[in-house]
């Protein structure tokens, strides 16, 4: 088994190799990428020690993404669930409606940094492109976003977003014309053009240098959390955070400022879409999109293809930090399928006020599953890292309502 | 055996002129297919390099990208792939023969069984799109213990101090990636930078083989006929779409494109 390190940062953990753990992680790129991703680490290494650049970041993070996002108790779910005392983070109260905020601001003063005038990003669920193309627009750079088509027609309201704020929008339509398809569009877009052009990664995947940066960005949300944590409860209780597991960058950013606590103390719970599943249903481990991570294949090696209602966790992959997490035994993981996040929606949307996105809608049926086999003194917490509107045709599709 | 990738380079060089190398996909489009065009071409190349198809390449470009869907479509498999070379070594002994691949095909199979079946089938050489220097070592190390030439790639953002590292570890071939693209677009620079690039690698290290590889077609290959060799894949992958789309035979349109590219060089 992996043994993690204690005090060091999981993006830190990694040998000289960009490996995690011996077996996640490194650097399967062309050579033509080799130049710029090395010139980009040493970039970021600086970066994060700069005192300025973090002012920054904070400054962007206060006052263009709205600050600190909430947390609160569901009560009436606690008491219809009858056991755990269910939290909320909303991370979804961002501006910008999800934890891709984060990365898509530190994503383009990084590449502002560089000198870089143009970036280029991937997205499934439309939150990082949309996300991405509004911090280009702040910051007066050029963006482009592949998207595959598939997801371009069910995730409409987010692409408009994206070219109302200046973006250009590249459809993908090879392979199975979703997220898998357009992270590979993009990358390849980058090999062509990394003179000139910053790639930012929307999920903790790709290339040492893409996870490090997303994972670093989207751990906003642990700083917060702790701390609110203590507000509430005067320490750390006995807890059980749950989140959504696509590429897997908003749960590395809920859990990393508790990595390092006993699991009995905090326990972490990542939650997949049942066919999209490489984590909870004992993948190989395959090389995909430039790192070596759990991934669905078929038995000759290629990608395979994957079936989710929701474009954000249709993605064969996952981020090699999740590798390590699991392979440690630190975090666990669990999946559920389109059924059981509707029925989670459903019934959230019936008992409190927040709309989840169908996203945090898989970490929320966990929650409610885990819930009533709790005690009272338990403390669950889930992420609910995506807002719901974009969501709202599809709910109305299958629900046959969008609640107000 | 073991030298026929130099021997291939020596007969051109005696020729006074490049190596020809052409890249195609291996099952394009379908198994036999592939081998036909490839036999068919043979007597034209110094040197076949083979894509092993993979549904996830960073690194192509469209026209590749096409040639792998087809032969995945029509259900190639690695075994299928050792199989075909085997086959065109039969007749083609002293051919060489190169496979380019993405590394997850390589690991899925396992390193060491993938080398033997290699060896044992007759690969002369192997490129690996996504395996760079220095994380390429061990493997390069594996590859020569069974006299197969790995072939390093170099491109046009690799530092000189990078360069003779990875000219140091290189084997007889050595794959130059003429402007910062994927395969197949539009040369970027112009033929007298690509030279320039060339003659950085030529100078480090004379004795290496250097073909210039990555939008190469008919029009550009004569310009750059004073390299080792010139790899062109994407236009040959481009007529097999064309031939296909018009329903014509693209073991013949593949053979007249690379006669005439072989005129051009001569």
């Amino acid at each position: 088994m992996i043994k993690l390190k204690k005090k060091t940062p999981l993006i830190d953990q990694h040998d000289k190799f960009g490996f995690y753990g011996n077996k996640f992680g490194g650097n399967y790129c062309a050579e033509t990428m080799r130049k710029p991703i090395e010139d980009l680490s040493e970039l970021f290494e600086k970066l994060r020690k700069n005192r300025k650049f973090l002012k920054k970041r904070d400054h962007y993070f206060k006052h263009y993404l709205g600050g600190e996002t909430p947390f609160f108790k569901l009560k009436n779910l606690t008491r219809h669930l009858g056991g755990a005392q269910i939290w909320c983070k909303d991370v979804s109260a961002i501006n910008g409606d999800a934890h891709k905020a984060y990365h898509s601001v530190v994503n383009a003063l990084i590449c502002k940094e560089s000198g870089k005038r143009y970036i280029a990003g991937d997205t499934g669920a439309g939150m990082f492109g949309k996300n991405l193309a509004m911090a280009a627009k702040k910051m007066n750079l050029k963006c482009k976003i592949f998207m595959g088509t598939k997801d371009i027609s069910r995730q409409a309201p987010n692409v408009k977003f994206m070219r109302d704020a200046g973006a250009e929008v590249v459809p993908v339509d090879s392979g199975s014309k979703t997220l898998v398809d357009a992270v590979s569009e993009c990358m390849r877009h980058y090999v062509s053009n990394c003179d000139n052009t910053h790639l930012a990664v929307g999920s903790a995947i790709g290339c040492n240098i893409f996870l490090k940066i997303c994972a670093w960005s989207t751990s906003q949300i642990s700083r917060e959390l702790k701390k609110q944590l203590i507000k509430e409860f005067g320490e750390i209780p006995k807890l059980k955070l749950i989140n959504v597991i696509g590429g897997g960058s908003s749960a590395l950013g809920f859990w990393n400022e508790f990595i390092d606590y006993d699991k009995k103390h905090v326990e972490l719970i990542g939650v997949e879409a049942k066919y999209a599943a490489p984590l909870s249903t004992n993948a190989k481990v395959a090389i995909l999109h430039g790192a070596a991570q759990y991934c669905l294949t078929d038995e000759e090696g290629q990608i395979a293809e994957t079936h989710s209602l929701s474009a954000g966790l249709d993605y064969p992959g996952s981020s090699p930090l999740h590798g390590l997490l699991k392979d440690s035994g630190r975090a666990r993981y669990t999946n559920a399928s389109d059924k059981e996040a509707l029925a989670a929606f459903k019934l959230i949307t019936k008992l409190e006020d927040i709309r989840p996105s169908l996203e945090p809608a898989h970490a929320w049926s966990e929650c409610i599953r885990l819930a009533p086999k709790l005690k009272k003194s338990d403390v669950l917490v889930v992420n609910n890292c995506g807002k719901g509107y974009k969501d709202k045709k599809i709910y109305i599709e299958q629900l046959g309502y969008y609640p107000k | 055996m073991k030298n026929s990738i130099n021997s291939a380079f020596r007969i051109a060089k005696k020729e006074n002129r490049p190596a020809l190398i052409s890249y195609t996909v291996c099952g394009d489009n379908t198994k036999d297919k592939s081998l036909q065009i490839l036999n068919s071409i043979s007597k034209d190349l110094d040197i076949a390099e083979w894509g092993i198809p993979h549904n996830c390449p960073t690194a192509d470009g469209k026209d590749i990208q096409n040639s792998s869907f087809r032969a995945l479509q029509n259900g190639i498999r690695l075994n299928d792939i050792f199989k075909l070379v085997r086959r065109f070594k039969k007749t083609k002994p002293s051919k060489p023969i190169i496979l380019m691949g993405y590394y997850q095909m390589i690991f899925n199979y396992g390193e060491k069984k993938f080398i033997r079946k290699c060896k044992v089938s007759g690969v002369d050489g192997l490129i690996v799109v996504d395996l760079s220097f220095p994380d390429n070592k061990n493997f390069a190390k594996l590859c020569k213990k069974n006299s197969i030439c790995f072939v390093q790639l170099i491109a046009p953002t690799t530092t000189v101090k990078r360069m003779k590292e990875i000219i140091k570890s290189s084997h007889e071939m050595i794959y130059m990636i003429s402007t910062i693209s994927t395969t197949g677009s539009a040369l970027k620079y112009s033929i007298k930078r690509i030279i320039k690039n060339y003659n950085v690698i030529k100078k480090i290290k004379p004795s290496k083989n250097v073909v210039i590889g990555f939008g190469i077609t008919e029009k550009t290959i004569s310009n750059l006929r004073s390299a080792d060799g010139l790899v062109v894949g994407s236009a040959i992958c481009r007529e097999i779409t064309r031939s296909l789309k018009h329903r014509q035979n693209p073991v013949t349109n593949v053979s007249k494109l690379v006669r005439k590219l072989k005129n051009k060089i001569i």
